[in-house]
Formats: C-alpha cells, sequence, structure tokens
C-alpha cells in the first residue's frame, strides 16, 4: 500500500499557496493534516498529480475570538489544539465537547479543524458541530476572499462549495447567547470509529423557559451533516416537555433524515437511533440550558 | 535450597530487544541489492482468465522482473495437502490446494496472478497497476448452503460438486437415546468469518548466494522446518542448502502456519533467478484478502435429553466453508465435531459434516480453530434445554459433567491428531465453583441483579464451559549445551510469536541445571541450529517442545552430575547444581562451575572414556501419545443499552486448568489475549463478502479489532490437574481464552434482555444485529 | 516536481540529510533509508497505530505523513527511548515488569504514544489510560498488562513508589481425576 507518484509543493505564506492552486486547479490536492487523504493515497484510491502542502502556512494556525465575542481558527489548527483550547472550551463549548469523539489523540494531533471540514465525511463530528452553531468558513484564493455558511457549505457526500482554487482558511463560530445549552453524542461501534449515528444539539431557552431556537444536526445518515429542520421547527416556542423532546427525536428520524445501509448498520437501525439519540442530546442540551 | 524456577512469574528475556526496537522482524531484514515484489491480485471471486498482458509493467524504469504462471514453467506446481484425511470410516476427502500463481481460473479474490520484482516497493505497486487481466467473470458462490446445489456454478471443475469433504463420527447410539429422551431440542446455529489479523502482516525475504550454493529465507511462519523441507523439495535443493528463520514475528495466531502460500513458493524461487535479495511484505489489504481466514460453518444441532436435564445423545449435522482450497485437510472442522462435547458426559453422539468449497479465501486454524464452534453448539443448546425444562444454566452443567473418576475419558471418536478423542485428566466442578465465587454468580442473580432491573437497567450474567484438546503430536526436538563460558544454549525447531518461549523455555533448562534464566540462550525457529520440528500450534508449545527441552536438559544433568561427581570425587547425590557450579551439598566450596565442566567435557588433548561424548550437551524429542485436555469456565457480567444495542462488559472471569504451570505471568497474558480476540469475535469482528465474493472488509476501518475501551479487566484463576501424558504435567493454553466467548456473550445478552425472550444462535453479534433480534422478538409477542 | 527533494531531519537528535521522493511514506523514510527499524508498519491507513513517532514531540502516525514533510522538524522513535536492551528508559522498564507486551510488534506504537502521557499524567486514572491508548492497536496482551505497565511507568516517573501489581493469578492444586 504505496501512494502513486505526485508532484509535492510547500508553500509558505498563504499567498503563495493560493496561488499554487490557481496554476494545478483540478490537478491538485491541499494537504493539511492528511489523516484522511494520505490513508486513501496509500489504498491508491486518491493520486492528485499534484500535493499542495498547507502545513508551513503557519499564518493557518490560531485560535482567537473576535469583538462581538465569536470564534475564529485558523484552518490548519490541529484538532488537538482546538481540544485543549481554554479559549473554545468557553466560546464554543459544543465544539469543545466534539472534539473527544473525533478519532484518537495521535490522529487529532494531526489532523487540522479546516481539513476535517474540507473532507466532509459525512460521518465526521465537525461539520455537524459547524452546521449545529450556525458558524462559517472563510475560503480564499488569488480571486479573493469569501465567506460561505455552513447551510451552503455542505453540499453532498465529501463535497463542498469549495471552488477548485479555494482553500479554506478560517472557521467562524458566533458567540453564544445566555441561556444556551449544548450537547453532543454519538453511536460509534468502537470508541473512536466513525459514528454510526451522531447528533449535535444547541438550544436556547426563552426567559419564561419556553425553547426560543433549537438546532440539531445528524451525522451518519446522509450525504452530510443533516439539520433537522422538521424536528427544531417543532420546539419552538414551546416547552421543552420530555414527551415534546421525544416526539421531535422522532420526527427528525421520520421526516428529517434518510439513512444509508452499510456494512455496519442498516438504515432502519439508524433511523431508530436517530430517535434515541435525539431526545438523549436535546434533554441534555435543554437541561444544560436551564442549568446555566 | 536450591532456586525454583518452574512455576515462577519470571519476566520475560525476550522483552528488552522488542522494547529497544533492537529485535529483528522480517521486515526488518536489509541486504543489499535486495528488489521488492508485489503481487497483482485477482479482482474476481471466480473467473476465467482470458489474457494478462503485462507489457507495459515490463517495460516501467526500475521494473526487474514480472511473471505469470506461464514464465513459471516447471516450476508451476499446487502446494502440499499439510494434514491428510483422518483414519475414519468411509471419509471423503478431496485434495484441492493453492497454486503459486493462476493460470486458468481465479478461485478468491485477492488471488495472485502476477509478481512484479522491482527497485522499491512503491515502483513494484505502480507496475501492478500496468497489468491488463482480461476475465471472464462466473458466478461466484459465496453461501454455503448453496454451494452444494446441484445447478451450483464449480469452483473445481473437475469434481461433481463443491464437496471437500464428507466425514460422519459416532460414539454409541443417538437414534436408540432420542428414542427414551423425555425432551429433545433441535436448531440450526451459524458461525460467521472472522480472520487472525495478528499485528504484522506476513513477509518472505530471500537470498541466493550462488557461490556458497546456499539460500537463506527469512520468513513471518510458525513452522520453518517443513518450510524448509518444502522449499528443498520444489527447488531441487538439500535441506542442508536451504536455511529458513522465522526471527520475531509479530503474532501468529494459526494462518501463519498455513504453508505454503504463494508468496513463500515465490520469493525464494526468483532470488534464484534473479541473483540477487528478493523481499515481499504483505500489505494490511493483502492480509484480508490473501492470509488464511476461519470460522463459517453452520451445524443443524439436536439434543435429547431426561427431564432433570441429563444428557442422554447430541446430534449434530453441519456445513464448514472450505473457502476455495483445503490445504490445511480437516483440523478446522475436526476440532469443531471433537470439541462440542465439552467437559460433558455424553453417552451417544452423532455428528456428520460436509466441507465445502466456495469463492472465499481459504479456511485454515486461527486461535480456536474450529473448537469455539462446537462450543457454541453445546452450549448454546444446554442453555436452550436449561430455560425449557426450567432448570439452572449452571447446573444443568454441573449435572453432565464427566466425574472425576472417569478418566481417562473415552468420546470414542478420532481427534485431529488421528488418535481417539480420549480426555487425559480433569476436575470440572471445582472450576465451575471457583468462576461462581469469583463473579458472584448468587449475589449477582439474587441481589444485584433484581435491583439494577428495578432501575431499569439491563444487565445480564453468563457462565459457559469448554474443553481444549491441546498438545497434539507428532512431536518436537530440542537440543540444550552448556558452553565453556558457562552460559547455556538451548535451540528447538518450533517458531515463537510472542508466547515468551525464551522465557518459559528457559526455566525449564535453569530449573534442571540451576543457572540463572537470563543466562540461557535460545534460539527457536532457526532451522541452521535445529533440524527436526513440525512448529507452533494446537496450543502445544508448552507440552511438546517443553518436554522436549526438559528432556533434553536433564540429561545435561545427569552428564554434568557424572562428571562433576568424578571431578569432585563425590557421589552423585551429595551434588547439587546451583548459581551456575556444581557444588556439595552442605559445602558450598566444594564447587566447579558448569564452563569448566564444560571446558574439561571437550578437552583438546588426551583421551576421553570410551563411550563418552564430548561436551555437555543433549538432544531430545517429545512426542506424546495424544493430546491433554485443558478446560475452563468463563464467567461474564455485561450490560445492555436495549435502546441502542450496545454492549458493556462489567466483569470477566476465567477459570481454567491447564495442569501444571511453568510461567502463570506468561500463562495469564495468552489468556487474557484470547479473550480478547473472543470479544472481538463474539462482537466485533466480521469478514463480509458480497454475494458476487467482493470482499467488503479488506481494512481496520472496516474490520473492528477491539481497543483498549472494549475490551475490560479480566480476571484470570487456574486449577492444576496435571496431564499424566507427559513429565512436566503440563497441558496447553494458548487458544483457552478465545474459545468460549461466543456463547458466553449470547447467554449474558439474552439474560440482560430477559423480557424480549432472545435466542441468539448466532455469532459474531453486533449492535446493528442485536437490534434486529430485538425488533424480531418484539413482532413475534 | 515528482522529482526528489532534499530533507534534513532530527531523529532521536541526530540530524539525517537525504534526498527523498514526495511520496516517500515517513514510516518506510524511518525503517528503510535510516534502517531505524523499531518504528514498526501495521496497516498503512493510520488504524493500528504500530508506527507512531513523536512529531514534534507530539505522537503522530508516521504511516500518514511524507517523509518530505519531516524536513526541518524534530522526530523521536523509539530508539531515542532506549536503544540499549541492557538499560531501558523507565516506560520501556515498565512494560517489562509489568508484562505488558507480548509478540512485542505493537509495542514501540505504545511506547511513544505514551510517552508525553505519562510525562503529563504522574497519577493517571485506568480511564485515562484507556482513552489514551484507544489509538493503538494490540492483538496479543488484552491490553490489561499494558494499563498496568502505564501507571508503573507513571510512578516510576514522578518518583512515586508504585502501588503493588497484581500480576498473576490464583494457583491451586486441584484435588482430582486423572493420572
Amino acid at each position: 500500500m504505496k501512494p502513486a507518484p505526485f508532484a509535492y509543493y510547500a508553500p509558505h505564506t498563504l499567498e503563495e499557496a493560493t496561488g499554487l492552486l490557481a496554476d494545478h486547479g483540478y490537478e491538485a490536492k491541499l494537504l493539511a493534516g492528511g489523516q484522511s487523504l494520505i490513508p486513501t493515497m496509500n489504498f491508491r484510491l486518491a493520486q492528485p498529480a499534484v500535493l499542495i502542502d498547507l502545513n508551513p502556512v503557519a499564518e493557518l494556525a490560531y485560535i482567537r475570538t473576535d469583538a462581538d465575542g465569536g470564534l475564529c481558527i485558523g484552518a490548519m489548527t490541529r484538532q488537538a489544539q482546538v481540544e485543549h483550547s481554554r479559549l473554545v472550551a468557553e466560546a464554543a463549548p459544543l465544539l469543545h465537547e466534539a472534539m473527544p469523539l473525533v478519532a484518537h489523540p495521535p490522529i487529532r494531533n494531526r489532523g487540522t479543524i479546516g481539513g476535517s471540514l474540507a473532507h466532509a465525511d459525512p460521518a465526521s463530528e465537525l461539520p455537524a458541530v459547524l452546521l449545529t452553531l450556525g458558524g462559517r468558513v472563510q475560503a480564499q484564493s488569488r480571486r479573493g476572499v469569501r465567506t460561505i455558511a455552513a447551510d451552503d457549505l455542505f453540499v453532498g457526500i465529501f463535497t463542498t462549495s469549495l471552488e477548485p482554487d479555494e482553500i479554506l482558511t478560517e472557521v467562524q463560530f458566533p458567540p453564544v447567547p445566555p441561556r444556551s445549552g449544548f450537547a453532543v453524542t454519538e453511536v460509534a461501534r468502537r470508541h473512536g470509529d466513525y459514528a454510526l449515528v451522531g447528533v449535535a444539539a444547541w438550544v436556547v431557552l426563552a426567559a419564561d423557559g419556553r425553547c426560543q431556537q433549537a438546532r440539531l444536526s445528524f451525522f451518519g445518515v446522509g450525504e452530510g451533516p443533516v439539520f433537522a429542520h422538521r424536528a427544531c421547527a417543532l420546539l419552538q416556542g414551546q416547552r421543552p416537555e420530555p414527551a415534546l423532546i421525544a416526539e421531535a427525536a422522532q420526527v427528525a428520524a421520520t421526516a428529517d433524515v434518510d439513512p444509508q445501509s452499510d456494512i455496519h448498520a442498516s438504515a432502519a437501525y439508524r433511523r431508530h437511533l436517530v430517535a434515541v439519540l435525539g431526545r438523549r442530546v436535546l434533554t441534555t442540551a435543554f437541561a444544560r440550558a436551564a442549568g446555566g | 535450597m536450591t532456586t525454583r524456577y518452574f512455576g515462577q512469574p519470571i519476566i520475560r528475556n525476550e522483552d528488552p530487544v522488542l522494547l529497544t526496537g533492537q529485535a529483528l522482524f522480517t521486515d526488518d531484514v536489509h541486504l543489499p541489492g535486495m528488489l521488492h515484489v508485489a503481487f497483482k491480485r485477482s479482482d474476481y471471486a471466480h473467473a476465467r482468465i482470458r489474457r494478462i498482458d503485462v507489457t507495459a509493467a515490463r517495460q516501467r524504469p526500475g521494473v526487474v522482473a514480472v511473471y505469470t504462471a506461464a514464465d513459471l514453467g516447471a516450476y508451476w506446481k499446487p502446494g502440499p495437502l499439510l494434514v491428510s484425511p483422518p483414519p475414519v470410516k468411509g471419509a471423503v476427502f478431496n485434495t484441492r490446494t493453492q497454486v503459486p500463481l493462476v493460470r486458468d481460473k481465479v478461485r478468491h479474490v485477492g488471488e495472485p496472478i502476477a509478481m512484479v520484482v522491482a527497485e522499491s516497493r512503491y515502483v513494484a505497486e505502480d507496475a501492478v497497476e500496468d497489468i491488463l487481466v482480461e476475465y471472464e467473470p462466473l458466478p461466484a458462490v459465496v453461501d454455503l448452503e448453496k454451494a452444494l446445489a446441484p445447478d451450483a456454478p464449480l469452483i473445481h471443475e473437475d469434481l461433481d460438486q463443491n464437496l471437500a469433504a464428507h466425514i460422519i463420527q459416532r460414539k454409541g447410539n443417538y437414534e436408540a437415546a432420542r428414542a427414551q429422551a423425555d425432551h429433545v431440542i433441535s436448531r440450526r446455529l451459524y458461525y460467521d468469518h472472522g480472520v487472525a489479523a495478528a499485528l504484522e502482516n506476513r513477509g518472505v525475504v530471500a537470498q541466493w548466494d550462488a557461490k556458497m550454493r546456499q539460500l537463506t529465507v527469512w520468513d513471518t511462519t510458525q513452522a520453518p522446518v517443513p518450510i524448509r523441507n518444502g522449499l528443498a523439495a520444489r527447488l531441487g535443493l538439500s535441506e542442508s542448502q536451504v536455511r529458513v528463520i522465522a526471527p520475531f514475528i509479530g503474532g501468529g495466531f494459526g494462518p501463519k502456519i498455513m504453508m505454503m502460500y504463494p508468496e513463500e513458493m515465490l520469493i525464494p524461487w526468483a532470488a534464484m533467478q534473479l541473483g540477487r535479495p528478493v523481499k515481499w511484505i504483505e500489505d494490511r489489504r493483502e492480509n484480508f484478502m490473501a492470509t488464511t481466514h476461519e470460522r463459517d460453518q453452520i451445524h443443524w444441532a439436536e439434543i435429547a435429553l431426561t427431564k432433570e436435564g441429563r444428557i442422554l445423545g447430541f446430534k449434530d449435522f453441519f456445513l464448514h466453508d472450505s473457502g476455495a482450497y483445503d490445504p490445511y485437510g480437516l483440523t478446522v472442522p475436526l476440532n469443531s465435531q471433537c470439541t462440542l462435547l465439552g467437559l460433558y458426559d455424553v453417552p451417544n453422539y452423532e455428528s456428520e459434516f460436509k466441507a465445502v468449497f466456495t469463492n472465499k479465501m481459504y479456511v485454515t486454524p486461527y486461535r480456536g480453530a474450529g473448537r469455539q464452534h462446537g462450543v457454541f453448539v453445546m452450549e448454546r443448546m444446554l442453555d436452550i434445554a436449561a430455560k425449557e425444562l426450567g432448570i439452572d444454566r449452571t447446573a444443568i452443567r454441573r449435572l453432565n459433567f464427566i466425574p472425576p473418576d472417569r478418566f481417562p475419558y473415552n468420546n470414542e471418536i478420532i481427534y485431529q491428531d488421528f488418535a481417539p478423542l480420549v480426555y487425559d485428566s480433569g476436575n470440572y466442578e471445582p472450576l465451575l465453583d471457583k468462576a461462581l465465587e469469583l463473579i458472584g454468580y448468587e449475589q449477582f442473580v439474587k441481589e444485584e441483579q433484581p435491583r439494577l432491573r428495578a432501575q431499569g437497567r439491563h444487565v445480564g450474567i453468563g457462565v459457559v464451559t469448554y474443553a481444549e484438546g491441546t498438545g497434539i503430536g507428532p512431536y518436537e526436538g530440542a537440543r540444550v549445551q552448556v558452553e565453556t563460558t558457562g552460559k547455556v544454549n538451548v535451540a528447538t525447531g518450533v517458531g515463537t510469536q510472542g508466547q515468551g518461549h525464551f522465557t518459559s523455555y528457559a526455566q525449564l533448562v535453569a530449573e534442571q541445571l540451576g543457572v540463572d534464566v537470563r543466562q540461557i540462550r535460545l534460539v527457536t525457529g532457526d532451522t541452521a541450529e535445529f533440524h527436526w520440528g513440525t512448529g507452533t500450534f494446537a496450543s502445544r508449545g508448552s507440552v511438546v517442545a517443553g518436554n522436549a527441552i526438559h528432556a533434553a536438559a536433564a540429561a545435561v544433568r545427569k552428564k554434568i552430575l557424572k562428571m562433576a561427581s568424578d571431578e569432585l570425587e563425590v557421589a552423585e547425590e551429595d551434588l547439587e547444581l546451583v548459581d551456575g557450579k556444581v557444588r556439595v551439598k552442605g559445602v558450598p566450596e566444594a564447587a566447579i562451575d558448569l564452563g569448566t565442566l564444560a571446558a574439561k567435557a571437550n578437552p583438546l588433548r588426551g583421551a576421553v572414556k570410551p563411550g563418552t561424548e564430548p561436551g555437555l550437551e543433549a538432544t531430545a524429542y517429545f512426542g506424546p501419545e495424544r493430546g491433554a485436555t485443558a478446560s475452563g469456565v468463563h464467567a461474564i457480567i455485561l450490560e445492555v443499552d436495549p435502546e441502542t444495542a450496545m454492549v458493556t462488559i462489567h466483569k470477566y472471569v476465567v477459570v481454567h486448568d491447564c495442569g501444571k504451570v511453568i510461567n502463570p505471568l506468561i500463562l495469564d497474558g495468552q489468556i487474557r489475549g484470547g479473550v480478547a480476540q473472543g470479544i472481538g469475535n463474539a462482537f466485533y469482528e466480521k469478514v463480509i463478502y458480497d454475494q458476487n465474493g467482493q470482499l467488503l472488509t479488506a481494512s481496520f476501518m472496516d474490520y473492528l479489532i477491539p481497543t483498549a475501551m472494549e475490551v475490560p479487566s479480566i480476571a484470570v484463576a487456574h486449577l492444576e490437574t496435571p496431564s499424566p501424558l507427559n513429565p512436566l504435567g503440563t497441558k496447553g493454553a494458548g487458544e483457552a481464552g478465545a474459545i468460549p466467548v461466543g456463547p458466553l456473550f449470547a447467554q449474558a445478552i439474552e439474560d440482560a434482555l430477559s423480557e424480549y425472550n432472545l435466542e441468539i444462535l448466532e455469532i459474531p453479534l453486533s449492535p446493528n444485529r442485536l437490534f434486529e433480534l430485538m425488533q424480531e422478538a418484539r413482532a413475534r409477542s | 516536481m515528482t522529482t526528489s527533494l532534499p530533507i534534513r531531519v532530527t531523529v532521536n537528535g541526530r540530524v539525517y540529510e537525504r534526498t527523498v521522493e514526495p511520496r516517500l511514506l515517513l514510516s518506510d523514510f524511518l525503517r528503510h533509508e535510516l534502517e531505524l527499524t523499531g518504528t514498526h508498519v501495521g496497516c498503512e491507513h493510520g488504524v493500528c497505530g504500530a508506527c507512531t513517532i513523536l512529531f514534534d514531540g507530539a505522537p503522530v502516525r508516521s504511516c500518514l505523513l511524507f517523509a518530505v514533510q519531516a524536513h526541518g522538524h524534530e522526530l523521536m522513535t523509539v530508539e531515542g527511548l532506549s536503544s540499549d536492551p541492557n538499560h531501558l528508559h523507565p516506560l520501556q522498564q515498565a512494560f517489562h515488569e509489568a508484562h505488558g507486551l507480548q509478540c512485542g510488534f505493537c509495542t514501540p506504537g505504545f511506547l511513544m504514544t505514551l510517552l508525553p502521557f505519562v510525562q503529563s499524567h504522574p497519577d493517571p486514572t485506568e480511564e485515562q489510560i484507556r482513552l489514551a491508548i484507544s489509538g493503538n492497536l494490540c492483538r496479543c496482551t488484552g491490553y490489561e498488562n499494558i494499563v498496568a505497565a502505564v501507571k508503573l511507568a507513571a510512578a516510576k516517573l514522578s518518583g512515586r513508589p508504585a502501588a503493588h501489581l497484581a500480576l498473576t493469578g490464583h494457583h491451586a492444586p486441584s484435588q482430582g481425576g486423572g493420572a
């Protein structure tokens, strides 16, 4: 299992990197943490002619807050750094909680937040977290910079709306309003495996204890992270009683997701897990919102 | 008082080189001018080959040679049959063994079609992509039950059906027993495919020294001596011209005793053809496709009992999946057939199996080697019987145990070693008692389980038993030699794959010679050091090689005492061997060290006494008349989340009896490691072929080996019922941990989900499968 | 530019300068170019963890890096702990004493995964240890003695006396059958 040959470039600045990508376009693959790309190359399932290594681009690794309290993370920030960042724990608790679910410690030492999002594995945690939090990414090319909302980023299985000449440079999470509650959970065959089904939730309670906002995204059950619109709509403005939460989770299972069968789980089992995990994660999130 | 080594938890001699990265594994062999091999393997499970075009591959820079079957000429011939069929009346066995490179028809995905030899593995893999194979796809035989259908496609077209073997064995008269039974239960049980997945893949490195006329082969094999003999015969060399070294091996577990794999036939040949060293290291994808598999069997079982639960008879018919070839004979299904009987007195037994060819990787032993299946069938049938008869599941087992005064106990059928299946010794009730005590059976069933159930938690307990035929012949040998430096050399022909032989064997020698275990240098798996042997399999290392080493060491001890008695002018009885010296008991200053004695035993001038051999050295062999039967009980407490069908293990206990224990530290490690593989087999690992025979689980992403998060802490206890069949009284233990975990999971899960009234008749399980079984149970009720 | 590139890598404190093809995996570079064969390769897709090394101090899979990416970086392999069988590093010694290895193939990967862990966790819980090694597969030991070895190593490195390790089972002669 050895990769096919490729040309290798190691730019040190973002400008160099966007220039190289513009020159090589469709032939080129960006190498971030490589924890998904390199296995695929070792199996020779991917044989890019050109590899542009973003690891030397130091300006893409940072974690900071912006003026209104939102969180900005450079695309090449290692997952382990995100996991252990106090700033992340405070400004994006859901992201903080999700990080230990991403593979294993040595993978997170190398894997990057931007790489995981751009790879858009439908079973991975971070795209669903971004979608749940209503986050955005910044994309840069020689043509300029644009911001893409999470809703618009994930367009299919392993597919994003990034153009072939664009580099995902920054991940942005909005500030957390008061009376927010978060939770994320998943069922995986073994600890650290890709989820059979996972779900991330963000709820905000109004002062009167009603649900002001519910955001719920599933992973492992579609072509990308799946935002449970119908379930969320059902919760909107309502008191989050157990029966309603269970009903919302059931709605998610029957109306929001369309899971497929594979060797690890049937569509029916996945759909069942959506209802179970949806209920559990909402229950936790509402309890946290009420308690904190 | 002399130091005892036998039975002590001595930490291992082999650890330091392994821990510092200094141990030589096959892929660590670097030779000047070495070439690298990659294989073009079949993309189809069953297809005729119309054309192979290697032109582009041969032209690629860096490629030295590309071989197809046509290029092998007279060297092309099928591999050997390793184990002939058993001497059972009416036995049918059709030998069809693997070929080095496919000539006309591929029979499983991953079967080698062409071999590329290049300056690097990278280039070799590039060239593999250049090879064009034109296939005529044929319908694949995947389903075990359909394989024998009259319209099934034929895998070996010279046979009139896909039948590899048909064996019937009987004890007593089952039909008569059935006629007298109060209760008869029949079920269909299924055990699916798995693989050993040793962390080190296979590999072969070969070097031909044209001037010395000497071939050296490093091979990840569990059986270096038979590989040496096979290669010599194939290559037209004398055995003394071939040296096979099985260096440190990164886990064996059975598939590395298969021989000869196509790659083992080809790499040494290529090295001789090209006059340069050649290396092939299997990658993980190849390991899943082209290293032998295990385990597909379907059983139709029937048990006849009295209303009290006593077994009157057992009848079993099963289909065994051989895969595309059957080079390992019938070891695996014979183990299933024989191990089914377990610890129980079964007066009447009728067992029939058919081994069938399918378009899958062929099946050879993997840790447990078919024993799992038999244990699964018997233990499940007893659980069902206990439920239907309203008896406690531990009570029905106790009731049917072979009592201690019945040994040796004759099961009246033929085992995998072709000797009658006679249990040498055993004492089963104390095993069960100890397991129940350690798991806290009474307390759990009476207090804890009801309390947790009241909280809505689904906890269950399981207790199963098993017997394991171990330590079978034919023989192993060893040479023990005291050097003039006082160090001791030991050589034996078996290979070692992590079982701690460098330590446990050294303990046997130390026990006899009174030398520090660390002063004993052990060589295993190098045919230049020891000429004879069969290999490491069937939990036989400590029994067969162990007793050979013990015998050789005892012979050297005798020589030492005789010589020292002459030198010190004291009677042999008054001498003792301590700290590398022979000394007079009670007079420690009257001593002579072993090195000095060894020098005297090998004089450079003068004459030795007539009839004396030079040196302090002895070679001995040991061959048991039949295998020693180990036994054990596993118990588990687990919890199921009925909403997610996820299982958590809370407690795991093994109580085991493998006779005399050489090193309890190593033994416990073997048991725990076996259990970990058993847990994988029960709930995580499954090889999946689709209906076209495509392998869907060819990576560690899809074939799920348990991690430290899935394997619990395991309490291990031992009882010692020595084997009368060998001087050390040992029985084998290597496979014990892995054997009964499937039925244990099944029983405990049924218990945890008692309100569903599940009946689990298959292994492996998975959360998905458990969810389906629960859904089906719900739908029934 | 598929042609080879010069790299300069520090491994176990020693600087190596080589010219490598971009596609050469770091695991192969260490094993076959530098002949540091203590790093083992078990799957080449990042799951088994046998090839884990330290890259600028952090455990990573060397099969999921290209050698060219190591240019200018500091690596440590198992040989950097100690390559002398007569003088083991405390972490290696703990594996030895607790029987934390059998075939030893996965062991270097475990050691390199664990080195920063034991240095930063003087008294780790079993749960912490199991999480730390959850990305390393061992097919021989069932992990229990690896967990014990980590506890022992943490104690050795922090200078605490090691808690008593129950390494062996209960042994009792049986009264029954046979012979």
